[in-house]
């Protein structure tokens, strides 16, 4: 823990991140309005006492819809990293375990996977099943697969040099057990550090996607959908869009903050290189 | 290097075949038919059939797979059955728009963003150097399309300089086209402006570092002309590296700021593609938008070994 606390940014970035994520959580049980509370009456208020940021176009109560908006975004960009973590590390740490083809292998789908931005894929999976906040998991999740293999891999034959390693294939370890038990561990940092960043790019993309209406659907809401619902005000009432562009700011820099620390805290020798050793 | 070029050809080709194919596949899992959208819903049987057979629908998949990427080869991309009109048209018409503005943007970004990191390279662990870095930070995290909301609301409405969305055609007025396309253009340069400072800023702090520096420096080299003859060629391969891969998100991206300011560009042309399930249309920009990803990599690639000889593998020498 004191550790942590010499890394003033990760304490920054988590505490700010985690607020976001609590913020969120309690979205589940608690708004202060609801979400579907209509009421026209009240639509296009200032912030006041009532509404701390005010309502929007249909009277909603922005703070509810920022806090529920959260929480899809944390979900879809979490759950695009599990995609791209749970494909992605088995296919880095075969490539590294078993070398040859295996890793020839490896290496070519994740550069044909880099050809099909999220974009792209987000609008082709929309041709077929129309649009979804599942969507937007399933096309973040698919560009994070390659990033996590290569991290995998990278890390992976890094360790596989030690001699830890070799004394494992000696006592007659094959490439499975040599990749679950001895390379995963030891590579486990690398996957945090680089699973937090990808979460932060992915709620960038679900902004993205939300907003030209590839991703969530309404009567769901997720921060780019928020901006989606604004495009057409903004002008009049820049607040509907300045409030949760501001929110979707706020917790990417959290969020990249928290990397960047953990990256610091797990290894300090990547700080000397100045940082970008992990993506590469 | 011949091989070298050969081989980054063939994996090129490689690459977009497959592509083609991930594409045409998936497309074609869907039901409805061309046909009987074409026709309508009074049809007679034996018109759809007719039509079937007229637009080559009846041949088995890899068949009008093969057709479809012969056609393309040859600048063949179908026909529109929606807009009635080639889909190659249709494309070209909108890139217009959408090339001019990836290009404008990354032109800003590199113009920005280097010699912010080269900046703060040099003056690393200052005061500046800490300023420039707190703003990349900010700057990767503000997604585009909302930066170009923040523009519009600040030129076109406040101070009223640009327009806040719409295009004139490059034909009608190439002056007016250039200003619709300046505040998109900045959208879309922030993060990539901040991305490229970060990258350069480590590379040049990487470089500095080196034995060849230190060299020139004993050679009687001020540290600035050594950084700047020597540190800045050497750190810009990596920068080369990141701002391919950039370029190739731009391009996407694009597709995202083009909405904010109502631009006539690729992604209009398939977000109507896909409402009106206008499948030809959308296979057709999907393929453009890989062909100028995967593009931009090949040349980034071959720029590398061009720029570092160390890099082209299987030179025999």
């Amino acid at each position: 823990m004191r550790g942590a606390l010499r890394h003033p940014s990760l304490v920054l970035g988590l505490t700010a991140s985690g607020l976001f994520a609590v913020l969120a959580l309690v979205s589940l049980v608690w708004t202060p309005y609801a979400i579907a509370d209509i009421d026209i009456g009240r639509r296009f208020l200032g912030p006041s006492l009532n509404h701390w940021f005010g309502t929007d176009n249909l009277g909603r109560d922005m703070v509810s819809l920022i806090m529920s908006g959260t929480l899809t975004s944390f979900v879809v960009a979490a759950l695009a990293v599990g995609i791209g973590a749970g494909v992605g590390v088995p296919l880095g740490l075969a490539a590294a375990a078993w070398g040859g083809v295996v890793e020839w292998a490896v290496l070519r789908l994740s550069d044909f996977v880099f050809a099909f931005p999220a974009i792209i894929v987000a609008i082709l999976i929309t041709t077929l099943f129309g649009p979804s906040a599942i969507n937007a998991i399933l096309a973040i999740g698919i560009f994070n697969i390659p990033v996590f293999a290569r991290v995998a891999r990278g890390g992976a034959l890094s360790i596989k040099t030690l001699d830890f390693v070799a004394a494992a294939r000696l006592a007659g370890l094959g490439n499975w057990a040599i990749a679950f038990r001895h390379l995963l561990p030891n590579i486990a940092s690398l996957i945090i550090v680089q699973g937090t960043i990808q979460l932060s790019l992915g709620i960038l993309a679900e902004a993205g996607l939300s907003y030209i209406g590839l991703g969530t659907q309404p009567p769901a809401t997720s921060l780019g959908l928020l901006l989606r619902d604004a495009q057409s005000l903004f002008l009049l009432h820049p607040s509907l869009s300045l409030v949760p562009g501001l929110a979707i700011v706020i917790i990417v820099v959290a969020l990249n903050l928290a990397g960047d620390g953990l990256r610091d805290a797990i290894d300090p020798r990547l700080k000397q290189q100045g940082g970008t050793g992990v993506a590469s | 290097m011949t091989l070298f070029v050969l081989r980054r050809l063939l994996g090129f080709a490689v690459t977009l075949l497959l592509a083609a194919a991930v594409i045409f596949f998936l497309l074609d899992l869907l039901p409805g038919d061309p046909a009987q959208f074409i026709l309508g819903i009074n049809a007679t049987p034996e018109n759809v059939a007719q039509l079937r057979a007229q637009l080559g629908l009846d041949a088995p998949a890899w068949q009008r797979l093969f057709i479809w990427i012969w056609g393309m080869l040859q600048g063949d991309f179908g026909q529109s059955y929606t807009q009635n009109a080639p889909v190659a048209d249709l494309i070209g018409e909108r890139l217009w728009v959408t090339m001019p503005l990836a290009i404008l943007a990354m032109a800003i970004a590199i113009v920005v963003g280097l010699p912010l990191g080269i900046l703060a390279a040099r003056r690393r662990g200052k005061l500046l150097d800490t300023g420039i870095m707190v703003l990349a930070q900010t700057g990767i995290a503000i997604p585009n399309f909302w930066f170009g909301m923040l523009l519009a609301l600040l030129f076109a409405v406040t101070l009223r300089w640009l327009p806040p969305g719409g295009f004139t055609s490059w034909s009608e007025d190439p002056a007016a086209a250039m200003r619709a396309l300046v505040l998109p253009s900045l959208a879309l340069a922030l993060p990539q402006a901040s991305i490229l400072a970060r990258v350069m800023r480590t590379a040049l702090v990487d470089v500095q570092g080196q034995d060849f520096i230190r060299t020139a420096r004993a050679k009687g080299m001020t540290m600035g002309e050594a950084v700047w003859r020597h540190g800045v060629r050497n750190a810009l391969l990596p920068v080369l590296t990141v701002l391919g891969l950039q370029f190739a998100y731009l391009v996407a991206g694009t597709i995202i700021v083009e909405n904010v300011f109502y631009l006539p560009g690729l992604g209009r042309l398939i977000f109507t593609a896909i409402s009106q399930r206008d499948l030809i249309l959308v296979r057709g920009a999907t393929i453009v938008l890989i062909v100028a990803v995967t593009a931009t990599m090949l040349v980034i690639d071959l720029l590398y070994a061009l720029v570092d000889p160390r890099l082209r593998e299987g030179e025999q020498r």
